[in-house]
């Protein structure tokens, strides 16, 4: 029942929103349309959905969001100081999911570099963009990615031509502010990266001011071309009131090297969606995550790897610390296809438990339809390890000082993935920081079990 | 002032007593080796000392320098000056050696209110000790004993003593596991660190490194009390007639230096 009456707020909602964008072109308001006759069909996940047995949204969909229309929260320049990345090629912010292009700055570009608001891109070429703009999104797998589709207005667009290296990060910030009453985002980025083109983009989730519940639904499409060299980065830091979905689908021409790293940090009730398909010959992808939870937060990973065609290589690598009550989940799916020989995909998953009350789900599935294929996945689940404690104390380090360095180890394999450079730096001071309140909070709790329990697994398929 | 006093020492793991009333005074300058078999307590004896949290002092007493060890955390005790070289030193994947000794070195500067070392001074400093113990300084960079064989853990242990310079040293069967040529290196870099104002208790289940760590004092640890103490020539009766042997005889009441 409470399913049924939500699904009538999203139905106004939908209704507002397809008058107000009714000047948008002819196939993106058929594109809503058929994502939202979508949505309505299938309304949202349950627990009995093998993709969702471990998340339960009943607490989404309990809440009615209006749909955020400009930034409820005043908001200037001076706010974004503690955001502010240095060494980004371009910023682009994005105000309740909203392009604002008086505190973005993508001047200083080169040549063969485009990156703009998608609703600009869409007024300015209403036409080419349908090349690629929910080419590649499967919205009948995904109800969030139906959703998504049928309110998709602005986020970012980024094209590289051919040949063209990007060295410096291109920043996104997704900035959500608290409203009156609970608002959703449907922020939608399209990125190309043609031929031989490198690139790395962050997308950074943050709140502004109180805390309101906020829902904000991403979704990017990345298509890299041949021999491109993209690195995708993915932060959720939002305050502890924000419903975080987020779906990754890359669509990898040969040869192609993709890393996406996602790093759920922030929010309360978060699922990552990590979607590569490796299509041509040659390609390689690797996807890493990091997740760290606290308080009740609940954070979702799921990732579905298509091994298309032969000779591709595929790498996934998460590691979560999970303290208090935190739930964390980890789904990893890889799909060798028939003619995809001589794939070589593996996963690995290891968790820390810091608190007895801490959760963790682990669940590696391989699908392989293919005969000469290397495939392995692997999970760990375990907590500090005393003795590595102990010993660290031995020497005079503090406790809460010996915890942060443990912890940081473990988080830093993570980190030690992405490649050299501004959006790692970036990115590691603030996953040391989120670390720093972890260690603060733990030695002041202090985990009750001084027992060691390993658990693991180990398969080669 | 004596540096350690233990009175009447009562310890227990998992509940089940182990120390069952140990006496033992070390002065300034003084080596102490406690031999014993094997479950007599020895390792737990340094453990306690060291204050591991899982060893559950029961009764008794222990002074470091005039202040109540037992009230102490590891960490405070390490930066009042306990060291211990582990009997199983631990790996620490994505720790970094020096950095990882650098802070340790800081917390205890600045536990005594000296300045803190930065990079810049304390690498040629931790290259100097490292070259005392004929260490790779690749090993440096590395994380901490990740992928080190047995005796480089070892003298990794002895490395980390010689640049934290601690009051009381613990050596918990840093013997065990090392070929000679290992063993002599590590007994130089320890034998380099005896000073009027360091003691060291020497932990060991054989005779043999205390042909190269000369002790001042030997004490026989059974079923968790000493049963007998004495100079070095403890150590070979010991070799002679084996523990065995020692159990029946009579507790010397005061060691005897020689």
């Amino acid at each position: 029942m409470a399913q049924v009456a939500q699904l009538d707020t999203y139905l106004a909602a939908f209704t507002d929103f397809a008058r107000d964008t009714a000047g948008s072109p002819e196939w993106l308001r058929d594109l809503r349309n058929s994502a939202f006759a979508r949505f309505s069909s299938t309304g949202f996940p349950t627990l009995r959905d093998e993709d969702w047995r471990f998340t339960s949204l009943a607490p989404l969909t309990r809440t009615p969001f209006r749909l955020a229309r400009g930034s409820a929260h005043p908001f200037t320049v001076s706010d974004l100081v503690q955001w502010r990345m240095e060494g980004a090629a371009a910023r682009l912010v994005f105000v309740d999911g909203r392009l604002e292009p008086a505190l973005s700055n993508w001047a200083a570009l080169p040549r063969g570099v485009t990156v703009n608001g998608l609703a600009k891109e869409i007024a300015a070429q209403p036409h080419t963009l349908a090349t690629h703009f929910g080419r590649y999104l499967d919205i009948d797998r995904d109800p969030f990615a139906a959703l998504n589709t049928a309110f998709a207005e602005d986020g970012a667009y980024i094209h590289i031509s051919r040949g063209v290296v990007l060295e410096q990060p291109i920043h996104l910030l997704f900035v959500s502010t608290a409203g009156s009453s609970p608002a959703m985002t449907h922020p939608r980025n399209l990125i190309v990266v043609e031929d031989e083109g490198q690139a790395t983009i962050i997308e950074d989730y943050v709140s502004h001011g109180d805390s309101t519940p906020a829902f904000s639904n991403a979704v990017t499409e990345l298509v890299a071309g041949g021999s491109a060299n993209v690195q995708h980065i993915m932060i959720e830091r939002e305050h502890l009131q924000t419903f975080n979905f987020s779906t990754l689908r890359i669509e990898q021409a040969r040869s192609a090297n993709v890393a996406s790293h996602s790093l759920l940090l922030g929010g309360a009730l978060v699922r990552n969606n990590v979607h590569p398909v490796l299509h041509g010959q040659g390609g390689e992808c690797m996807i890493n995550g990091l997740f760290i939870g606290s308080a009740r937060q609940h954070l979702d990973n799921y990732m579905l790897v298509e091994h298309a065609s032969p000779h591709c290589a595929s790498r996934q690598f998460y590691n979560g610390i999970l303290d208090q009550q935190a739930h964390g989940v980890f789904h990893g799916r890889i799909v060798v296809h028939k003619d995809a020989q001589k794939t070589d995909a593996k996963q690995t998953n290891r968790n820390l438990l810091l608190n007895d009350d801490a959760q963790i789900d682990t669940k590696p599935q391989l699908e392989i339809y293919a005969d000469d294929v290397k495939c392995t996945h692997g999970a760990t689940i375990g907590q500090i390890e005393e003795n590595a404690l102990f010993y660290l104390r031995s020497r005079g380090l503090g406790e809460m000082e010996a915890r942060r360095l443990l912890l940081e180890a473990f988080a830093g394999e993570c980190i030690e993935r992405m490649k050299p450079g501004a959006a790692r730096e970036y990115t590691e001071s603030i996953v040391f920081e989120r670390l720093l309140s972890v260690a603060n909070s733990v030695s002041s709790a202090k985990s009750g079990a001084s027992g060691q329990r390993e658990r693991n697994w180990e398969e080669v398929g | 002032m004596s540096l350690l006093e233990i009175r009447n020492l009562h310890a227990e793991v998992d509940g089940n007593e182990i120390l069952k009333g140990i006496d033992l005074t070390i002065n300034p300058g003084e080596v102490h080796s406690i031999m014993g078999p094997n479950g007599s307590g020895k390792s737990t004896l340094a453990q306690v000392l060291s204050r591991r949290e899982a060893y559950h002092v029961t009764e008794g007493e222990v002074l470091f320098n005039g202040k109540n060890l037992l009230e102490m955390k590891p960490e405070e005790a390490a930066r009042e000056g306990v060291f211990l070289a582990f009997q199983y030193p631990v790996e620490i994947p994505g720790i970094g050696n020096a950095y990882f000794l650098r802070s340790a070195l800081n917390a205890i500067r600045t536990h005594r209110g000296e300045e803190e070392l930065d990079a810049m001074d304390f690498i040629p400093f931790y290259r100097e000790k490292m070259n005392l113990l004929e260490m790779d300084e690749r090993l440096m960079s590395r994380s901490v004993n990740e992928g080190f064989s047995g005796g480089e853990k070892k003298r990794n242990e002895i490395l980390q003593m010689a640049v934290l310079e601690p009051r009381l040293a613990i050596l918990d069967e840093t013997d065990s596991g090392l070929d000679i040529d290992a063993l002599r290196i590590v007994a130089q870099g320890v034998n380099a660190m005896r000073s009027p104002d360091r003691s060291m208790l020497v932990v060991t289940h054989y005779q043999r490194l205390l042909n190269y760590i000369v002790p001042d004092f030997v004490h026989v640890l059974v079923d968790g009390r000493i049963v007998r103490s004495g100079g070095k020539e403890l150590a070979f009766e010991l070799e002679d007639k084996g523990y065995g042997g020692i159990e029946n005889a009579p507790v010397t009441a005061t060691p005897v230096r020689v």
